[in-house]
């Protein structure tokens, strides 16, 4: 059958069972376009770029499939890098489709012409330039099983005008048939003996604790993870990205870990005699200063990606695999133990721990202005703990993250390793797209939902409930709270005194706006967003110099809290 | 810990592209490249290349898993320690005037080395060894005025099977 290199894209994205995706069109893909427009293909068409690499991120992430996108050449594609790179420090599964100016103009400085995969080199997980149309159907099909495959990430394949337009010979792949690379084999099955170090460590261990992160949910190991913390009785903490991989509501979970930890997660860190590491990458964020860090700790980390072992962090124990299966293995070696051997003396561990919660409970008081707390509370009290929770990024992102207990992996959605202001709304808008049933919100500040404000178009085009939850403190928030700690409160910066009103910003797009301005009105207004079936911002006046506590600065021993 | 120079001998697929890769690897992660030296193997598809760097054993580490993570990267090894001979080829441009071509001569020969290129007052000398032998050729030779030295990186294999 001969196709066009266009159509080849549609045969493949079919193949791969893509549905949706996420793009913004111009000159390089006319021809991509003309014939996305004849399949079946949900496409959500963005207000910029940017935007669609976000929304392609939080479907992925909400629908556990690789998120796809397609923009144009030049301005198109430049767009796409912030949300790539967020996209790789987070290892999402993520296709992103540029078109590039014809072959013959490449090196010209052609209109719109940009040297992207050169731009994207170091922030996506491969890319390619097709400039061979009968080569185009495999590179695509090797771009989507890279980025699904061993640590996810994105991929990004770019595509000149004339490659979408010529014609060639297009073969289904025989069924079962399996991609093979020489320089690319992934590790999935750990090293048995490296497991089973696990279990003697155990027999040891009185202090253990399980430190899990983005891994965990990418692997789809949140059940494993869960039954073995419950088998063995440890504690849990995890990493921003870990979040919902074990419940947030067990009495075995700690909270978060690092520079906004709770206090008793830190503590039990510094304490710990066993540190099982199950899909993290000890980020600065989490670790503090790295030689005090679990310094009493065996540490054993599980790893699909060889270089996050042993990066920041010694490692005692190294397992290389695919965090899932050992965790599978383990609770099946556990299986042929006596229990109560790998779970000595726990009940001191848990009285300390305990201690440490009664002593320093994540806490906030609710007075006369709202509190960001008290609506993030009352939100999870209102969607019971079921909604998809995206975030901006900053004070917003932090308590969102301390607030709202994730009971479930895929649940919460946020720019961890890059710390993208903007990519909550775009991100929920990908989500809602991935679970049209779901509630979905984005927990944002004032000053990062103004920075992809335009895709409240997208959501009104597609009818999509989006909540968007304002935590407004007239302040770049988190900057200003180091400012205040750390710069002897000189706000360079960092007040946002000329904010559009929000509700009427929310009428102009064909959205419901909300607005609380006391305590009182919270709960009403988070009821009345969530009845609706419309796009809606819910903006909260809050209290504006509350800040973000426990907070460990930069460079210090995570021991070193600043508490309220 | 302690820096070590490493020659690393790193197979990957003859794509353009793949050593930009290499290069953004180290530049972006703040690692070293001493030496470079790139050409395809027998077979066509895939290139060697073979790189010096410093490094100490932790970083060395991770320049290997970060290099072995490159989509485009086969295998790569650690020839340090190893038992494998190592070369660089050197072309010099030394000033000979007849008061000195004799002495020119005697030292290339000592060396084993040759001379490729006789001109009315200069000589191009093709030099083949491992880096502190051809340092100490250069040494002797500087005295008559080098006027243009080029190298190649270090290549590196090795012995036996």
């Amino acid at each position: 059958m001969k196709l066009t290199g266009a159509q080849i894209l549609m045969k493949v994205f079919e193949e791969e069972g893509v549905d949706t995706i996420f793009g913004y069109p111009g000159g390089a893909v006319l021809d991509i376009y003309d014939a996305l427009d004849r399949t079946e293909i949900n496409h959500v068409l963005v207000r910029h770029e940017q935007g669609a690499v976000h929304a392609a991120d939080g479907y992925a992430r909400a629908a556990n499939k690789t998120g796809v996108c397609l923009v144009t050449s030049g301005p198109g594609a430049t767009n796409t890098v912030t949300g790539i790179a967020s996209a790789y420090m987070d290892s999402i599964p993520m296709v992103i489709i540029t078109g590039q100016v014809s072959s013959h103009l490449i090196g010209n400085d052609a209109f719109q012409e940009v040297d992207i995969v050169g731009i994207t080199r170091p922030c996506t997980k491969h890319n390619y330039l097709v400039k061979d149309i009968h080569k185009l159907a495999s590179v695509l099909r090797e771009a989507f099983y890279l980025a699904r495959s061993g640590r996810p990430g994105p991929v990004l394949v770019d595509i000149p005008k004339d490659v979408s337009n010529l014609t060639t010979t297009y073969e289904k792949p025989q069924v079962g048939s399996k991609i093979e690379m020489r320089s690319y084999k992934p590790t999935y099955k750990p090293n048995i003996k490296q497991v089973q170090k696990i279990v003697s460590l155990l027999k040891k261990a009185k202090k253990p604790i399980i430190f899990s992160g983005g891994g965990a949910i990418h692997s789809g190991a949140a059940e494993a993870l869960t039954e073995f913390a419950r088998k063995t009785k440890i504690p849990v903490t995890s990493s921003l990205m870990g979040l919902g991989a074990f419940p947030g509501t067990d009495p075995l979970w700690l909270g978060m870990l690092g520079m906004h930890g709770t206090y008793r997660a830190n503590l039990a860190v510094s304490t710990c005699d066993l540190m099982i590491a199950i899909g993290v990458r000890f980020d600065d964020r989490v670790t503090g200063k790295t030689d005090v860090f679990a310094k009493n700790a065996t540490i054993v980390q599980i790893d699909i990606d060889p270089t996050s072992i042993h990066k920041n962090i010694p490692v005692a124990v190294p397992i290389v695999g695919d965090c899932r299966m050992a965790l599978e293995e383990l609770n099946s070696l556990i299986d042929n133990e006596n229990i109560d051997d790998l779970c000595n003396e726990r009940d001191a561990w848990f009285a300390q721990i305990e201690e440490w919660k009664n002593t320093k409970p994540l806490a906030y008081e609710q007075g006369e202005a709202i509190k960001p707390q008290y609506v993030i509370d009352k939100f999870f009290e209102l969607t019971k703990g079921e909604a998809i929770v995206t975030t901006e990024v900053g004070q917003n992102q932090m308590w969102a993250a301390q607030y709202y207990h994730f009971n479930k992996p895929n649940h919460f959605i946020t720019s961890g390793g890059l710390g993208c202001m903007g990519f909550g709304l775009p991100a929920a808008i990908g989500a809602q797209m991935a679970c049209p049933d779901k509630i979905v919100a984005d927990i944002a500040g004032d000053g990062s939902i103004q920075m992809n404000i335009q895709e409240m178009a997208t959501a009104v085009q597609y009818g999509l409930p989006v909540k968007i939850i304002i935590l407004n403190n007239r302040y770049l928030g988190m900057v200003r709270q180091w400012q205040e700690l750390f710069y002897k409160r000189r706000y360079a910066s960092t007040t946002l005194d000329h904010n559009p009103d929000f509700v009427k910003l929310a009428e102009a797009f064909g959205a419901l706006g909300l607005r609380a301005t006391k305590p009182e009105d919270v709960e009403k207004v988070l009821k009345e967003g969530l009845a609706s079936p419309k796009t809606v911002i819910m903006e909260f006046i809050t209290d504006r110099e509350e800040n973000v506590y426990p907070m460990v600065p930069a460079g210090k021993a995570i021991t070193d809290m600043l508490l309220v | 810990m302690s820096e070590k120079k490493h020659i690393l001998s790193i197979l990957v697929d003859n794509e353009p592209g793949v050593l930009s890769r290499i290069a953004g690897l180290f530049s972006g992660r703040g690692y070293n490249i001493e030496s470079l030296s790139v050409a395809p193997t027998n077979d066509p598809a895939v290139s060697r290349v073979t790189m010096v760097t410093v490094a100490d054993e932790d970083i060395m580490e991770q320049i290997k898993k970060q290099l072995h993570k490159l989509i485009n990267v086969i295998t790569v090894h650690d020839l340090t320690g190893a038992n494998f001979i190592q070369r660089e080829l050197a072309l010099i441009k030394v000033n000979a005037k007849s008061d000195n071509r004799e002495e020119i001569l005697r030292i290339v020969n000592i060396f084993r080395y040759k001379i490729v290129d006789v001109a009315p007052d200069s000589f191009i000398i093709q030099a083949t060894a491992k880096g502190d032998k051809l340092d100490a050729f250069i040494k002797l030779l500087t005295p008559m005025g080098i006027k243009e030295i080029v190298k190649t990186g270090s290549i590196a294999l090795y012995r036996g099977n």
